[in-house]
């Protein structure tokens, strides 16, 4: 597709010693990982292992130590708007504005291409129409986000990140606040963007049969560390999800990635 | 909400539209509409008084005046008295109330956009109260009336004003950055020590506390063109820069994050939009007093009209916002003529059952 939401490929993302603390506590600790143009790299760990200070960190929302390359260049001496032509965000609970209509939402990805007090040009509107049309929101162009479902605000999110042309997609927690099916959908969804556009993938995901379904590989934060990381496979081990997780689970190997089932404790 | 796995292919299949008001397709109509609102009730406002005036010499004259400098002259036929009536009485009093009005009502618009609060009001950091005590403060102790060709009560109601938003902003910056949360509290303390200050003074001075009051419920009755000069850099600066913002501040309506993410400072973005609405509050209370529900109501009216985006709410306030007063302005001054209502008590008295109202009718629509 050469659509103008599929300008540019994805990136490649270099993260090298990166550390972050909260105050005095250090919730990351030398994490050093690198994601491939077209990749989906899914992090995954137990709560409080400091996956979204990862993602925020890499994002320059967090103060921290090391680098973060993107295609070799270090985005610390990047200015915040070229940042975001490549890097776009979609937090865990994004907040979604009162009396906004989705079309003026999806409009809002266009501030980084163009000037902040201006209008929108022709460009900026045929980009948000195609993104919404890729992702079936122009039905819902004139609705607000408050009528929409969760699953349909969480393609809203993911339409406005799209529209900001990047080439990367930093996704926390995409599928926290929907069922199984809603969140399948949105997978889906961005797996079919990835595919399509080449973009490379990083997102946070608590369901680690999701992860190892969708993400070409996982890295498992433990305490701030990466103690795996590579194909689903070989990081979702029983022995890692004892270890790290102190969870008893056994892991069945399918033909799309593995898939984790837990069991319950017998006294 | 319904939707099912299958929404995905015919999303918004069981939802008709009827949550989007006609208005919010068409928000150039609703700006011209507002545009025009104002302009009628400027010319009411010059029109309606205790000397009649005929409406359509009151046309000629301010075209006259207008078209001069161009060369053009007119002759509207009023007699000298009327011509002073009107030029020096209702023309002062009618634009500054409009320019009150724009300057409350986009500057409430901007603090509610800013806060991402509905009960923000331009009065928030602390303007009101830092007015009231400046105002209070000369009222009780100054000796001399006016410094220069400016009245000392605007003089240090403005100072005031500034001064108190001033201290809200440094204390909530020097604790909690640019977090808005931290900012309204420093607002609501610095508020609440002035306004004990101020009533401290008043009740060590109770002589003058019919002034004092009469400041404080707002008025446009001693309105001059020198006030309108001093107020309007301050309100037409701090108006532009607002305006300006709406697309801004509808980024920043999405969190701090995403804002960032989006390729904005937020913090940054933040201190101006609050600095330019302060500056606009500042300037409306020095000549007229604390005017309330203006600032308040008059952006949830343009939300009605023309949806939540600010890019839209600002304009859209600014105008309805200057119609209103205008409006209002007239009726404190016919009701009980020759004397005058305050015309704080006035706006709650017109906007309260108005704004009830809309409350109604979009709740019925729903």
């Amino acid at each position: 597709m050469t659509t103008p939401a599929t300008a540019q490929r994805g990136a490649r993302i270099e993260v090298v010693g990166l550390t972050a603390a909260y105050g005095r506590t250090r919730v990351l600790d030398s994490v050093r990982l690198t994601l491939e143009p077209g990749g989906w790299l899914a992090v995954i760990g137990p709560n409080g292992s400091g996956k979204s200070t990862l993602l925020r960190s890499i994002l320059g929302f967090h103060p921290h130590q090391g680098q973060v390359r993107i295609d070799g260049v270090p985005t610390t001496g990047m200015r915040r708007r070229d940042r975001a032509r490549s890097l776009a965000y979609a937090p865990q609970t994004p907040v979604l504005p009162d009396g906004v209509t989705t079309r003026e939402y999806v409009a809002l990805g266009r501030t980084p291409h163009r000037p902040l007090l201006a209008a929108p040009r022709g460009v900026d509107r045929s980009v948000v129409a195609d993104v919404m049309e890729r992702l079936e929101l122009d039905r819902l162009a004139e609705r607000t986000l408050a009528t929409l479902s969760g699953g349909e605000q969480q393609r809203a999110v993911l339409a406005r990140a799209l529209a900001q042309q990047p080439r990367v997609l930093l996704l926390d927690e995409p599928t926290a606040a929907l069922d199984l099916g809603h969140a399948q959908q949105v997978l889906d969804l961005v797996d079919r963007l990835r595919r399509q556009d080449g973009l490379t993938v990083l997102s946070t995901l608590h369901d680690l049969t999701l992860a190892g379904q969708y993400a070409d590989r996982l890295a498992l934060l433990s305490g701030g560390r990466v103690a795996a990381e590579g194909p689903p496979a070989d990081v979702l081990t029983p022995a890692a999800l004892s270890t790290h997780y102190g969870a008893r689970a056994e892991v069945v190997a399918g033909p799309n990635g593995p898939t984790v089932m837990p069991v319950r404790a017998r006294d | 909400m319904t939707a099912t796995a299958g929404s995905g292919t015919r999303p918004g299949s069981g939802h008709p539209p009827a949550t989007t008001p006609r208005g919010r397709r068409r928000p150039g109509l609703v700006l011209a509409g507002a545009g025009a609102a104002l302009l009628l009730t400027l010319l009411a406002g010059v029109w309606v008084g205790a000397l009649p005036l005929p409406p359509g010499a009151v046309v000629v004259t301010l075209l006259d005046r207008l078209l001069g400098p161009l060369g053009v002259h007119l002759s509207g036929g009023l007699s000298g008295t009327q011509e002073a009536v009107l030029l020096e009485l209702r023309l002062p009093r009618v634009v500054l109330a409009a320019l009150v009005g724009a300057g409350l009502a986009i500057s409430g618009a901007a603090y509610q956009g800013v806060f991402r609060n509905p009960l923000a009001d331009p009065y928030l950091l602390g303007a009101a109260a830092g007015a009231g005590l400046g105002a209070t403060l000369v009222i009780a102790y100054s000796p001399v009336q006016t410094v220069g060709p400016f009245g000392i009560v605007p003089l240090a109601a403005f100072i005031g004003a500034m001064l108190g938003v001033g201290c809200a902003l440094a204390l909530g910056t020097l604790t909690g950055g640019s977090h808005s949360a931290t900012l309204l509290l420093a607002g609501i303390a610095v508020a609440a020590f002035l306004a004990a200050a101020q009533t401290l003074v008043q009740q060590q001075n109770t002589d003058d506390l019919r002034e004092i009051y009469g400041w404080l419920l707002g008025q446009l009755g001693k309105a001059q063109w020198s006030e309108v000069l001093v107020a309007l850099p301050y309100l037409g600066t701090a108006c532009l820069v607002l305006l300006f913002c709406g697309r801004a501040l509808d980024v920043l309506a999405v969190g701090d994050d995403e804002a960032a993410s989006l390729g904005v400072h937020p913090g940054r973005l933040r201190l101006l939009v609050i600095v330019a609405a302060s500056l606009a509050a500042a300037a409306a209370v020095s000549v007229s007093g604390l005017i309330g529900f203006v600032g308040l109501v008059v952006p949830h009216i343009a939300r009605r009209l023309v949806g939540g985006s600010n890019a839209r709410v600002l304009p859209v306030s600014l105008l309805i916002g200057g119609a209103f007063l205008v409006l209002t302005d007239i009726v404190a001054r016919t009701v009980v003529a020759p004397a005058e209502l305050p015309i704080g008590v006035v706006t709650a008295f017109i906007g309260a059952p108005f704004f009830a109202g809309l409350l109604w009718v979009g709740a019925r629509r729903r």
